[in-house]
Order: C-alpha cells, then sequence, then structure tokens
C-alpha cells in the first residue's frame, strides 16, 4: 500500500490513506492473532486454556470487526469487514509480523501474547485519547480486554519462567525466537508520523519505553534472561510478511474463496 | 502436548469449585468445579468457563480439598428429625407483595 503522498485530509483530521493504513495495521494484527489463537481450540493442554484461549482469540476478533469495519468505511470502496479480512491477499495484510508468528508449543504461543499484549495496553491506553472519537471508543473497550488478556499471559509467563527446568528451557527459547520480532513494535514510519501529527495515536517512540519497563517488570518475577534488543524490524505492517502469513490466511479464507458470498 | 504429559499435569493441578455471584445482593452459587494450578490460574479459568456468557460480577474459588462435608451414611441422623417439624417453615405468616427475594 501507497503511503507516501497524502490524500486530501479525512473528517478526522489525519490524512485518508495514513488512517485507513493505521486501521489497517491495528486490525489485522488482531484479526491474524485470534486465528492463531483459534487454531488451539481443541489442542490445548487443558480443558480450561482451551477455553481461556478460545475466548482470548473472540477479544481479538471482536476488536478486529471493529477496526476493519472502521477501515472500509475509511476506504470508501464499499468493502466492509468480511471484504478485508477474507479477500485480500498476504502483502496487503498489514499486521505486525509478530502476530503471525505460528503457535509451536504452550510456551511460544504464551510469549508472543505477552510481547503483544504489554504493547497492546499501552496502545489501548493512547488511544482512548485520540483526536479520532471512533478510535477511542473501540480503544476504550478494547482497553478492558487488554487488561484480562495481560493478567493472563504475564501469569502464565511467569508460572512457567519460573517453573520447571522444561518449562523453563521452553520459555526462554521462545523468547529468544520471538525477541527479534519485537523490533517492529515501535519502529515508526511515515504513517505513524502524520498519524501522530494528527494527534490520532501518540508517538510510537512514547510508548516504547512503558512498553519495555512493563516488560522487564514481568521478566524481573522469573528467571528468564531477556534477550538482546532487536535490531532488525520486521515490516509486516507494510505487508512485507513472512511465509506464515500465507498458509494462515489460506486457511483462514479458505470457504469465501471457493464459495464467494457463503452466509451462515 | 504429548499424552503423557497431559496426564502428568492434570494429575497435578487441584480440584477447585467455583462460586457466582450473578448480580449485586445475590448471594454466591455454587456453579461447578474445575482444575487450576494455583489461585490465580483458578479465578481466571472460572472467569472463562463459568461467566462466559455474562453470568456473574464476582467469583469464589476453593479448594475442593479444603471443603469440610457431611457423610451421605449419616443423612438420615443429620436430615430426618426435622422432617416433622413443619412448624419452623415460617409459612403461617402473610408476606407483603413488595417483598421481593424471600
Amino acid at each position: 500500500m501507497s503511503t507516501g503522498a497524502a490524500a486530501g485530509p479525512a473528517d478526522a483530521g489525519a490524512p485518508r490513506q495514513a488512517l485507513l493504513a493505521y486501521l489497517l495495521r491495528l486490525g489485522d494484527t488482531s484479526l491474524v492473532l485470534g486465528q492463531r489463537l483459534g487454531e488451539w481450540v481443541g489442542h490445548a493442554p487443558e480443558l480450561e486454556e482451551d477455553l481461556a484461549l478460545a475466548n482470548l482469540a473472540l477479544d481479538f476478533i471482536g476488536q478486529a470487526r471493529l477496526l476493519l469495519s472502521y477501515a472500509g468505511e475509511v476506504e470508501g470502496r464499499g468493502r466492509d469487514e468480511d471484504a478485508l479480512a477474507f479477500l485480500r491477499d498476504a502483502p496487503e495484510f498489514m499486521n505486525l509480523a509478530l502476530a503471525e508468528q505460528p503457535n509451536g508449543d504452550f510456551a511460544h504461543t504464551i510469549v508472543r501474547q505477552w510481547l503483544i499484549d504489554a504493547w497492546q495496553l499501552e496502545l489501548y491506553q493512547g488511544l482512548t485519547a485520540s483526536a479520532d472519537g471512533r478510535l477511542a471508543a473501540i480503544a476504550a473497550k478494547a482497553l478492558k480486554e487488554s487488561r484480562y488478556h495481560y493478567r493472563f499471559s504475564s501469569g502464565w509467563l511467569v508460572r512457567l519462567g519460573d517453573g520447571t527446568a522444561e518449562s523453563r528451557s521452553r520459555a526462554q527459547q521462545a523468547l529468544e525466537s520471538l525477541w527479534r520480532f519485537t523490533g517492529e513494535l515501535f519502529a515508526p514510519d511515515e504513517v505513524d508520523a502524520q498519524i501522530a501529527a494528527a494527534g490520532v495515536a501518540p508517538p510510537l517512540a512514547s510508548q516504547a519505553d512503558a512498553w519495555s519497563a512493563r516488560v522487564q517488570r514481568t521478566l524481573a518475577e522469573t528467571t528468564l534472561s531477556r534477550p538482546a534488543a532487536a535490531a532488525y524490524p520486521w515490516h509486516g505492517k507494510r505487508g512485507v510478511h513472512t511465509e506464515h502469513l500465507g498458509h494462515l490466511l489460506g486457511e483462514m479464507q479458505h470457504l469465501q474463496r471457493s464459495y464467494p458470498g457463503l452466509q451462515w | 502436548m504429548s499424552d503423557p504429559h497431559k496426564a502428568a499435569v492434570s494429575a497435578d493441578w487441584p480440584l477447585f469449585e467455583v462460586f457466582i455471584r450473578s448480580r449485586s445482593g445475590l448471594e454466591h452459587k455454587h456453579v461447578g468445579s474445575l482444575h487450576a494450578a494455583d489461585a490465580r490460574m483458578a479465578i481466571e479459568h472460572a472467569r472463562d468457563v463459568y461467566t462466559r456468557r455474562q453470568e456473574g460480577v464476582s467469583i469464589w474459588a476453593v479448594r475442593s480439598a479444603d471443603i469440610v462435608a457431611s457423610d451421605p451414611e449419616e443423612a438420615d441422623a443429620l436430615f430426618e428429625p426435622a422432617r416433622d417439624k413443619v412448624y419452623r417453615h415460617p409459612t403461617f405468616y402473610a408476606i407483603p407483595d413488595e417483598v421481593k427475594n424471600l
């Protein structure tokens, strides 16, 4: 997606193309993460965790619906949330690369979740004061969900990271493998700059310190060690993805692609 | 997760009894039980298993092992003596229509 030249200013005050890109980034991140969590249904290590992960998945799908519906309206080409979710290809998805990483083992899923939950907490907190009233309302609703998500994932991180030798080693492996994707969370580009300038979202850099401190507080409750800062920022939010997203979309979009317009 | 591991986890996790208060002013009612590794997880599991459809505003979780229960063998001795004492029921009073939840 081109994010260079700003089209005319939107009602909210941010350039329309930047607002659209920003909404897709948030909405796609929630959608892809929700789909990933949904893959656990029927496979979680405990019945209760099965339900817990499914509940998380539904929260994220709910957020994605609100954000993508809004994105469709901002885009103004008649695409609704379903068209955006089911009829775009991988390069058109703007989710963070971290969200599309495979579930791996339970520790892997928890670490991915915890890193994103910490990011979303700061994000939604900041967005409740957005100059864009619609986005502020979505954030206010999602913030309550995020608080619970963080409680869940940080609780599990401490349990695994301070548990048996096996759980600790798996959690540490997951940290090492996923940490390189955290560079993208706070690496601003021109969309972020325009969005921040319009007061739609706080500058990304202002959330990075709070995220880092929050993550550090939880890590301090464990025996896990924090990996070195990720030098290479991934570019999921610019549509450049790891190979995992295509497979995820293939499964998620299969029905609508095979039977266009099919309804329950 | 492999099956042997799964079995080991279930055996390790104690059983909790869950009580939900459906709305303010009402009492907590027993709704079921679940497995959890610790108290915090018990509340989270109870939230996810028993309040998905807005069933509650408050949760209590108690380790099943901490509940002291009456012995079914003693049921006759404990409860039969109350059977012929109908005068203990306050059914001889007229209750005003305005009184709810009685």
